[in-house]
């Protein structure tokens, strides 16, 4: 039996499909004839950017993916690191940026749910969902409108299947108006015997498609596909952005868990991103193995698909396992219980070929080697950039008044209280969370076996946009320095790599310059990356966005009744300043709020120094002898202070050596405010600069001084809400 | 003394509740298909999505089969406690007054908020001090209390609103500042806000434990449902001194009611009832 012929004008859709002529001819040589219709659009999925990681996975390559914690390197649906009494977390962070800016509301949503799959799909129970957001300028109604969608997206999911949203960050700039970004990073437990890869195993094992009914949502994603497939003036419009079902999700997720915990299944993958073209290869691949795929099999909620729609759809919530026959019965009840429809629809064959069938025409046979790896691999060609590939900030400050510009950095969106966005979120279900957004610089979750574990998310693209490799290096260290102000030592990192199109080669420079920063930064820290996710073009009509790798980082402390806070907790503590403080002005808020260029590179850092100024805050956290810690990060010094102020709802009394706008709101990678009794910060390696009392923040600086009330301090601080009112 | 906790599918702190029920008896969950409540004491309906919230919320769970049994359980005297889709159910069930609506900002919050116990002699509340603040979560996004205007009046005289969010901490507009009420005969309680997730200081309070410690100590001692009488009391909120005070009205008191007052005295009120150590997730 030989697959259904190719239809005449296949190099052409090829190239309609987005696939490079080259890369047709490719495709042609292996398969030693020219792919069908259904063959063309899995080919032209799988070898997109987004599946074969093309432009990136060289680069990947380099970065460290091994140490003495990781127990789930790069390659499966999610890493994982032991965190102790037999328990392993799982973590990854993806993004959903285009369909965001297209939908946002259903774009975060179903960003939520991808990133949930990832993670059940390796066996764990996800326990926190954290978000990443870039928009541009609040002036913007369409970045207004894009934020608060996405947000609610986020919060309608999260909250709606039971897993606590207890953290994030989101900044704004206005090189993200046409391209927001929205990514999403879950984090799972499970018993580390309990973790399952994707790998299909066992020729004659069954495959078992449950979960939601396939339709043709999502097929608009790859619009050209559709265009070019589908009649003219056909009068149907695919949605091209998914649209999610929280419900069917929570069912979807329970079941997984349950069927793993019954050992029922011998491999488990979700289906994402180009839906079964990409899974059943996928699964494949991994365990050496030849899957035969029968579509008919597969419930559908829309009559008359046709089989490359049934293959390439996006549908949500939908996972694909694979069962020993033996146990097909059990896993039928289970799913029948949690009323996710199940469905057997393929086997595990001993051919190294995927063959997709509807009914008994052969319809797709591709060798599994030539999908999955067949792709070419792009090696860049880098070269910096231009001067001015981005115009500077529109100058929205001109004060130079230290009251008014500690307001006015209060006030500023990137830097003024994240509250009325947290709200929406979920943030206490499950019963884990000892430190929620707003009370510490990373959230903090116990474990069963009475440790915890921290978890944060950090990223700048102004900073890597003026110095790609240092900029990448200071957002590893200031998400780290999140954790240590907990008293959490890092674990693994997972990494969201948004970037413009890596085919220019300036954005081929910063995505370089980027990954070898963060293989340096990983490798110094001691740290693996156990996985992430790269989302490249990220750019609109106006120009590249920030280049924005966004970090995750999952670590672990001891003790969560002495996980640290943020803010002051005694009045009459003494304040210290830790770390090598060098406040820098250039790339700054302070400087963007003035309209200043970015500079074209920032100052070296020290990354053994910053290692060792974690060590100090880390293990001063877990004896107790800080009351509060706190990294120095956007706004400067008396930005960090004044947060500390109204989270501790306590004033201070602060004196500064030196008088300057640096020294104030200089921006320093490394440094940390704590509060404690004086004895003990006189024991610590720190400078004491002042004393938590009173109503008002007050610095003193030579001939200059700042004096604001708590209350002026809140007000400002609280300006998001009015930003986006 | 057995506790049952409801799951729905989409139920979301259904496993919170349980845990925070094993803190004071024994728990079992009572799968939404099922028609046996396994001979529990009580009922916790807990918080999430049931059946995805489609439609409105609660309006598919309460025709649950496993509802049946509740709604008899209840009508019979047992014990129901609703919280936040658990209350939401409840209303759609006909189990207690008033309807929750969307929140006045059509947005879920999710936030710690001060209560106000307005009512300490119920089965739920009677091991709290009657001036008690609680420190407890709300997050919902249909969480406005509401009733007709005289129908609040009615229940406010039958002390049947039993929580209110402290003054300046209304977080969705609930009429009157209602968070909590309980039926007329007293043995049904509904309330928003997450008692679940205030039963330890490390994850943010405990304030809540001392409802279900308080509804242990109502069914300890008695054998099967226990129907604890507040609504021919005839005393109100304005008789009693105002909220929280202690007016010279003699409240009813179960027979067997022991030594509650005594309890209410305690600095902390829920520190000696038998609470287990957390149970390993």
């Amino acid at each position: 039996m030989s697959a259904q012929a190719a239809p005449p004008g296949g190099f052409q859709r090829a190239l309609d499909l987005g696939l490079r002529a080259d890369e047709y001819a490719r495709i042609v040589t292996l398969l030693e004839r020219e792919p069908n219709a259904v063959e063309l659009a899995m080919f032209s999925l799988l070898w997109s950017e987004h599946c074969s990681y093309k432009h990136s996975k060289l680069l990947l390559r380099t970065l460290p993916s091994a140490g003495p914690r990781l127990v789930m390197g790069p390659g499966e649906n999610a890493g994982a690191v032991d965190v102790g009494g037999g328990w392993a977390v799982a973590f990854k962070v993806e993004s959903h940026n285009h369909p965001s800016a297209v939908e946002p509301f259903q774009g975060a949503a179903t960003g939520v749910g991808g990133i949930l799959r990832d993670i059940f799909a390796v066996g764990a129970r996800p326990i926190a969902v954290l978000d990443s957001l870039r928009f541009g300028e609040p002036t913007s109604e369409r970045s207004r409108y894009l934020l608060d969608r996405a947000v609610g997206g986020i919060g309608h999911y999260g909250n709606s299947i039971g897993v606590p949203t207890i953290g994030g960050e989101v900044y704004f700039e206005a090189p993200y108006e046409q391209n927001c970004l929205v990514n999403a990073m879950c984090v799972g437990l499970v018993r580390s015997e309990h973790l399952i890869r994707s790998a299909a195993a066992g020729p004659g094992n069954l495959l078992v498609l449950f979960g939601a009914a396939t339709g043709r949502d999502g097929i608009g994603g790859a619009s050209v596909l559709a265009s070019a497939e589908l009649g003219e003036g056909d009068a149907d419009k695919r949605p091209s952005v998914q649209i999610g079902d929280p419900f069917a999700e929570k069912k979807l997720m329970e079941c997984s868990l349950a069927l793993l915990e019954a050992g029922l299944l011998v491999a488990l993958q979700d289906l994402g991103a180009a839906g079964l073209t990409s899974a059943v290869p996928e699964m494949a691949s991994k365990g050496d193995v030849g899957i035969d795929i029968d579509i008919a099999q597969v419930p559908l909620r829309e009559a008359a698909m046709e089989p490359f729609e049934i293959m390439v759809s996006e549908s949500q919530e939908r996972m694909l396992a694979v069962v020993e026959p033996s146990r097909l019965d059990d896993v039928l009840a289970i799913c029948a219980h949690w009323e996710t429809g199940a469905a057997v629809i393929g086997k595990v064959t001993e051919s190294a070929a995927i063959r997709v069938f509807d009914g008994d025409d052969l319809v797709g046979e591709m060798p599994v080697e030539v999908l999955v790896d067949g792709c070419p691999l792009y090696e860049l060609a880098p070269s910096p950039p231009p001067p001015g590939l981005y115009p500077p900030p529109a100058r929205t400050l001109d004060s130079t008044d230290p009251n008014g510009v500690l307001l006015a950095l209060l006030a500023s969106a990137n830097i003024a209280d994240r509250r009325y966005l947290y709200e929406q979120y979920d943030c206490v279900v499950q019963s884990r969370t000892v430190r929620r957004p707003g009370a510490a610089d990373a959230a903090v979750l116990q474990l069963p076996h009475g440790g915890a574990i921290a978890v944060a998310i950090d990223g700048n693209g102004r900073r890597v946009a003026a110095d790609p490799y240092r900029g990448t290096i200071a957002a590893v260290l200031e998400c780290a320095a999140n954790l240590a102000c907990v008293g959490a030592a890092p674990l693994g990192l997972t990494n969201c790599l948004n970037f413009a199109n890596p085919e220019k080669p300036h954005i081929a420079w910063q995505l370089s310059e980027s990954v070898r920063a963060l293989g340096d930064a990983c490798r110094a820290l001691e740290i693996p990356v156990v996985g992430g996710n790269v989302s490249l073009y990220n750019e609109g009509g106006e120009g590249p966005i920030y280049p924005t790798p966004v970090v995750g980082l999952v670590g672990e402390l001891p003790d969560p009744a002495r996980a640290g806070r943020l803010g002051w907790s005694r009045e009459g503590d003494a304040i210290g300043l830790v770390g090598g403080f060098a406040p820098l002005l250039a790339a700054s808020e302070l400087a963007k709020l003035r309209g200043e260029p970015l500079p074209t590179s920032l100052p070296d850092i020290d990354i053994a120094a910053v290692r060792a100024t974690h060590a100090l805050i880390r293990s001063a956290v877990r004896e107790g002898a800080l009351h509060s810690a706190h990294d120095i990060a956007e706004g400067g010094l008396a930005v960090a202070l004044a947060e500390c102020c109204v989270a501790g709802d306590l004033g201070a009394e602060v004196e500064l050596e030196e008088d300057s706008e640096a020294a104030r709101f200089g921006e320093s990678v490394g440094a940390f405010v704590v509060s404690g009794e004086s004895a003990v910060l006189a024991e610590l390696d720190c400078r004491v600069i002042g004393t938590v009392v009173g109503s008002s923040l007050r610095i003193s600086a030579g001939n200059s001084s700042i004096d604001v009330s708590l209350e002026q301090l809140r007000e400002a601080h609280a300006a998001l809400a009015t930003l986006f009112a | 003394m057995k506790f049952g906790v409801v799951v729905f599918p989409g139920s979301c702190d259904d496993v919170d509740a349980q845990l925070a029920c094993a803190r004071v008896a024994d728990v079992v969950p009572l799968w939404h298909a099922d028609h046996d409540l396994q001979s529990v004491d009580a009922v916790v309906i807990p918080g999430g999505f049931s059946y995805g919230d489609y439609l409105r919320a609660g309006a598919i769970a309460r025709f649950a089969p496993i509802m049946t049994e509740v709604i008899d359980f209840a009508r019979a005297g047992g014990h129901v406690m609703g919280i936040c889709n658990g209350f939401q159910v409840c209303c759609e069930a006909g189990l207690l007054p008033g309807a929750l609506l969307t929140n006045t900002n059509l947005r879920f919050v999710c936030r710690q908020v001060s209560l106000e116990l307005v009512n300490p002699d119920t089965a739920f509340t009677r091991s709290l001090d009657p001036g008690a603040r609680l420190s407890i979560p709300v997050k919902h996004t249909t969480g406005r209390y509401y009733a007709p205007d005289a129908e609040l009046d009615r229940l406010e005289a039958a002390g049947q609103v039993v929580l209110r969010y402290a003054p300046g901490d209304n977080p969705n507009g609930s009429l009157r500042d209602i968070a909590g009420v309980i039926n007329e005969q007293g043995n049904v309680f509904g309330l928003m806000p997450h008692p679940e997730h205030a039963v330890d200081p490390l994850t943010g309070s405990s304030d809540g434990l001392g409802l279900f410690g308080s509804l242990r100590e109502s069914l300890s001692g008695s054998s099967g449902p226990v129907l604890v009488g507040i609504a021919k009391s005839g005393w109100s909120v304005a008789e009693r001194g105002g909220r929280g005070g202690r007016g010279g009205v003699a409240e009813p008191r179960e027979p067997d009611d022991g030594d509650a007052s005594a309890t209410r005295q305690r600095p902390h009120p829920t520190s000696d009832l038998p609470y287990r150590a957390r149970p390993v997730v």
